[in-house]
């Protein structure tokens, strides 16, 4: 009776631990939304969204030149890593020898695991000036950003796809290669295709973890919220209108930057739907025999 | 037009082309890596020595070293593992053994997905809103650590869930037999069977914790002297190269700091490559 009593508590305290995450997100929005209900009152949402100005100083809190900035940063490194990466994850799944197999795998580990700021930290010190010298511009702007950022995403990017392409049945790959199809044919039209949801799924991952990234954006980015007219200008990210002012903001510039953090909360949300969706229908499409 | 022009080259020539295309595409992931970590290194390591790792900055860092940070930084990543673990191998086991196939384990993933993917600046908020100002645990290397905990969480999580399902249903199958109840057969049998998996999440996570700047930026309180106890406030390692590196106080700290940094990452790395490159050699012997 006493074992069956200290099962039955073990199994409600492992799932306790197991809703926490759930509990964690309820409570981060409880208490982001919170600070942020008096800029959305005062100010008002679709302002705060729509509005061009922001200047804390004068009132004026628009994040229209954030999202903008976010988004064009976001979208400028997908373009220069996606390409690429694509093409890396081929290779790793597909065209390598065990030996570069073994090199590429903690290679791809230690670019994801190299802190963000080293980043920043690099792309401050010999992107900026590599940028000013060769490009043009101050240097500091929304390609220096998206550089950067596409080093930062190219391992998720990888390591998704890899896995997407290699777990396409063999027998895809074998019925190709049997109809006379080089390996290249087979890739293009046969491996790819069947692989297309995970791969979209890495992307979206990606688009995440661009969109969140702070400090490494702010040391290269210029940080001045105006929509951008070239890729060399000088914008800002939401993260960083966060961490830029957070230390000294006040008042409803305080709630301000929290009511940024929501926009940032249901941006990061969309994308984890569309996500999800597609991590679902490459269950059905590969299980099924799309084909 | 670009069809006929690919029609135009046989599919042979195509083939030799994007061998050297995905070749290359290889080759330059491995030259970035060694520019990065080359640079850093290089400009950062001639300023590296026992004096700038055992002494306290000097005129907030433009001189002297950075004891206090690597200070705050092990309490920080401690503190984060701590609490993260037991929290995060905990829901790896029931939703590996108890939840079944039920709508649960949906949601439980999808809860650490979430958690996963918000972005550090947000957890830094929450923290300062939570931590900081609610629960009144003011700036210091406590809440730095919790917020840094609820960040590693997903991480240990994820790894823990994959280690546990791969441990074969053999092996609980037998300990039932002997009568162990379910809990007994947990702790004894599948957790110490999923141990190098659980040990590769935390150092994981580790990595993630040591890494971290933005999340704490408002939650450490940011001060330059030596902590003594977790509830001090102090400046873990990134946040003090974000500081040097943006208000131009040393460049040569800066190069120093992130070339401890970066040493710092690259032996999590290492070690998480050959154990579990070891494990795998262990349970292919078996």
């Amino acid at each position: 009776m006493i074992s069956r009593t200290r099962e039955m508590l073990i199994e409600k305290g492992l799932f306790l631990t197991a809703i926490f995450s759930i509990i964690i997100i309820l409570l981060m929005m409880l208490f982001i939304f919170r600070e942020a209900v008096p800029v959305f009152q005062d100010y008002g949402f679709i302002n705060f969204i729509f509005s061009w100005e922001w200047a804390p100083s004068d009132g004026e809190y628009g994040v229209f030149t954030m999202i903008v900035g976010s988004l064009c940063i976001t979208f400028l490194s997908l373009a220069i890593a996606v390409p690429f990466s694509f093409l890396c994850a081929i290779f790793m799944a597909e065209v390598a020898p065990q030996f570069m197999r073994r090199i590429l795998k903690p290679v791809i580990e230690t670019l994801a695991a190299i802190p963000s700021v080293v980043y920043g930290f690099f792309g401050l010190t010999v992107l900026v000036p590599l940028v000013r010298t060769h490009i043009g511009g101050t240097g500091f702007g929304m390609l220096t950003a998206s550089l950067i950022l596409a080093i930062m995403i190219m391992p998720t990017i990888i390591s998704v796809s890899e896995d997407a392409i290699k777990s396409v049945p063999l027998e895809y790959k074998e019925a190709s290669l049997a109809l006379g199809a080089t390996h290249w044919q087979t890739i293009r039209h046969v491996i790819v295709p069947a692989a297309i949801p995970g791969i979209i799924t890495s992307i979206i991952l990606a688009m995440g973890r661009a969109i969140g990234e702070t400090l490494a954006v702010i040391m290269v980015a210029g940080n001045v919220p105006q929509v951008p007219s070239s890729i060399l200008d000088p914008v800002r990210a939401l993260t960083s209108n966060i961490a830029l002012e957070m230390g000294y903001a006040t008042g409803l510039h305080y709630s301000a930057l929290f009511g940024t953090a929501v926009i940032l909360f249901i941006v990061i949300m969309i994308l984890l739907v569309i996500a999800n969706y597609f991590h679902y229908k490459k269950k059905i499409v590969v299980g099924g025999g799309y084909l | 037009m670009i069809r006929m022009s690919f029609k135009l080259i046989s599919p042979k020539t195509v083939q030799k082309i994007m061998n050297r295309v995905l070749w290359a595409s290889g080759i330059f992931t491995i030259i970035i890596l060694i520019v990065i970590i080359g640079y850093i290194l290089l400009k950062g390591l001639p300023a590296v020595n026992l004096e700038f790792l055992l002494a306290e900055p000097i005129e907030s860092g433009r001189a002297g070293g950075i004891a206090p940070m690597i200070v705050s930084s092990i309490y920080v990543t401690l503190l984060a593992v701590l609490i993260a673990t037991p929290l995060g191998v905990g829901a790896a086991v029931y939703m590996a053994e108890y939840a079944g196939e039920t709508q649960i384990v949906k949601f439980i993933k999808f809860g650490a997905e979430t958690l996963a993917s918000i972005p550090s600046i947000v957890f830094g908020l929450f923290g300062l809103s939570f931590f900081v100002i609610f629960l009144g645990l003011g700036w210091s290397l406590f809440s730095g650590g919790l917020v840094l905990a609820l960040m590693t969480l997903p991480t240990i999580f994820q790894v823990a869930v994959v280690s546990i399902e791969s441990v074969p249903r053999s092996y609980r199958e037998a300990s039932w037999a002997l009568g162990a109840t379910n809990w007994e057969t947990i702790y004894r049998v599948v957790i110490p069977a999923a141990m190098p998996g659980i040990v590769t999440g935390v150092i994981l996570g580790m990595a993630r914790a040591i890494s971290e700047a933005a999340a704490v930026m408002f939650v450490v309180g940011s001060a330059l002297s030596m902590p003594i106890s977790i509830f001090d406030p102090g400046r873990p390692l990134p946040l003090h190269l974000y500081v040097l590196a943006t208000e131009g106080l040393s460049l040569k700290n800066a190069y120093g700091t992130a070339a401890v940094l970066v040493i710092m990452v690259l032996i999590v790395t290492v070690t998480t490559n050959t154990f579990v490159e070891r494990y795998r050699r262990k349970m292919m012997g078996r």
